[in-house]
């Protein structure tokens, strides 16, 4: 039995030491490929030799980092994204429980749900843009959807998938309903709700970059745009590699949320 | 452990009086179980068998009250069954600890649910349990991070610490390789001779059940029906060695006839899905007779 848990000890040991190999090939490929960039740049190879060279795009950040602009844009999408996730996790997750827990709730709420959830949050941008009195609420709306929909069918999926044996064990046990919703469906759903957010999350800064190319006049996404517009290209890169880390720093904190609710699914 | 829960070995009495039960709807409705009835003596062990799919499951819903009979009765100790309860505790076919509580936590759920200890005596009776069946040193664990033997041990302790008044146990050792289903059945009848708590135990294997059983119920095949009681007479503790002996031969070899006629019998009226179901099931049983 002690043998077992040896193994399992000296398996985590062998998966980090593989994270640090593949962290240092990771490190290798982006300095590799960010020599090739230049190169392209400066040999002007077709295609690839059109976007402005990593060392045009430094010098072009040195500038733009200390400017309130740029960090402004940061915090209006980061603002977007949260404001629009939080929002969208706040209605999401009761609207979810309780389709996936009365068949009343599924049966009225499931044909509303389905209509709508084709619709990419991206089409509703005219509309909201037309209802909300403030374009930053149209934007925090479009970036809510984005995220909503995914919430409320993975908790669906996750309550409705939830082993009929553990509620009838808690019956047993004499868990009363109380007990078996926060002890049992809640925990249960949990691993749905973390996959769910995760995706959420992803399509969230896809909704608000683009929403904020087209109806806004602030944040990273408008930073793009007008960099676009205005013949800017090193700032147009800049851009896109903020959103890039921008969307890994929101899926990295989701992630360590995540590993911390549901600390039973880390170890297997 | 104090038996502090609603059980003693003189209590548990359960008398199940030709009950029915019948799954799916219109021209699909079939009937599972029809006019089954058997008794549950008090402190005996019980062993159910019948070949897979024949509704010993359904039989064990019903005796905990998670689905409802059709016609008959169930009660315990007089008493109607009705729907679940703690006097009654299930080990499910599969483990159904909650994977995402540690093993303290799973075990200690049925007392803390019924409240009015305090948690460091339930820790305490826990422990011991877990102890006695080798798990001491996982009581912080994630029944994910437990071997398959490991998981069926921890839910004997946790169904047993509530002290019920009958246990129930839906194939419990299935799919476990040969040795630890062995030491699983040493386990399991240790804890059932020192706590005599009321016991019903499914399964499809012979030799497990005369081991195990002070009472053998044979179940026909669908719809199921009790076929043949028997008595199993051989002296506790049981031993390992008595696998060998000339009852325990007789026992099996009674057994197995029963069986054999009740395949035949199926061979004769039943579907053809029916037949090679039964005849699967007890195919090895028979090669060895
Ligand atoms: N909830 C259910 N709905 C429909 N049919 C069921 C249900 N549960 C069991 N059955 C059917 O009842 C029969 C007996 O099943 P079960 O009690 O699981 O058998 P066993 O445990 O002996 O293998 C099987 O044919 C199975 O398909
Ligand atoms: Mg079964």
């Amino acid at each position: 039995m002690s043998g077992r848990n040896k193994n399992s000890n000296s398996l985590g040991k062998l998966g980090k030491s593989i994270f640090n190999i593949s962290f240092y090939r990771g490190v290798v490929a982006i300095i590799a490929s960010l020599i090739f960039w230049e190169f392209a740049a400066r040999v002007h190879l077709p295609v690839i030799g059109m976007i402005p060279a990593p060392s045009a795009v430094a010098g072009s950040l040195s500038s733009l980092i200390f400017t309130g602009y740029y960090w402004e844009s940061w915090y209006v999408s980061f603002e977007r994204v949260f404001s629009g996730f939080v929002m969208a996790q706040i209605i999401g997750i009761p609207v979810g429980l309780l389709m996936g827990m009365s068949r009343k709730f599924r049966d009225l709420g499931f044909p509303i749900l389905e209509v709508l959830r084709p619709i990419p949050p991206l089409a509703w941008v005219p509309a909201s843009v037309i209802f909300w009195p403030t374009p930053q609420m149209s934007m925090v709306f479009v970036t809510f959807l984005g995220a909503f929909f995914t919430t409320v069918l993975n908790i669906l999926g996750g309550v409705s998938n939830i082993d009929i044996r553990y509620i009838r064990s808690a019956r047993s046990f004499g868990a009363s309903n109380k007990d078996i919703f926060w002890r049992i469906v809640l925990p249960a759903t949990l691993p749905s709700l973390c996959t769910g957010m995760t995706v959420g999350m992803g399509i969230t800064w896809e909704v608000v970059v683009a929403a904020e190319m087209i109806a806004s006049r602030s944040g990273l996404g408008f930073l793009t745009w007008r960099s676009y517009v205005a013949g800017d290209y090193p700032v147009i890169v800049i851009g896109m590699i903020s959103i890039g880390i921008a969307g890994y720093i929101s899926s990295s904190i989701i992630r360590l949320l995540s590993g911390r609710a549901t600390p039973w699914l880390k170890i297997i | 452990m104090e038996t502090k829960g609603n059980g003693n070995a003189a209590s548990g009495r359960m008398v199940i009086d030709s009950i029915s039960k019948s799954y799916g709807m219109g021209p699909l409705r079939q009937k599972v179980i029809q006019d089954c009835s058997f008794t549950l003596e008090p402190g005996k062990l019980t062993v159910l068998i019948g070949p897979s799919g024949c509704g010993k499951t359904t039989i064990i819903n019903l005796l905990a009250g998670y689905e409802e009979i059709e016609t008959g009765s169930i009660s315990i100790d007089g008493k109607p069954v009705k729907g679940p309860g703690g006097d009654r505790l299930v080990v499910f076919q599969e483990t159904a600890l909650f994977p995402w509580m540690t093993l303290m936590q799973n075990v200690t759920f049925g007392p803390r649910m019924r409240g009015g200890r305090n948690s460091r005596e339930i820790e305490g009776d826990a422990l011991s349990l877990l102890q006695k069946v080798g798990l001491g040193d996982f009581r912080d664990k994630y029944p994910t991070q437990l071997s398959g033997g490991m998981q069926r041990r921890a839910e004997l302790v946790r169904a047993l610490i509530n002290s019920p008044r009958v246990m129930m146990m839906d194939e419990p050792f299935r799919g476990l390789d040969a040795m630890t289903r062995e030491l699983m059945q040493e386990y399991y009848i240790r804890l059932f001779e020192e706590h005599r708590i009321t016991n019903l135990f499914v399964t499809s294997e012979i030799e497990e059940a005369i081991f195990l059983a002070d009472r053998l119920v044979i179940m026909s095949y669908r719809p199921a029906q009790v076929r043949t009681v028997m008595e199993i007479n051989l002296p506790r503790p049981r031993e390992f060695s008595m696998l060998t002996s000339k009852e325990y031969l007789q026992y099996k070899k009674d057994a197995l006839e029963i069986l054999h006629e009740e395949a035949m019998k199926a061979f004769s009226t039943g579907t053809a899905t029916c037949v090679a179901d039964f005849l699967e099931a007890y195919s090895e049983i028979e090669e060895k007779k």
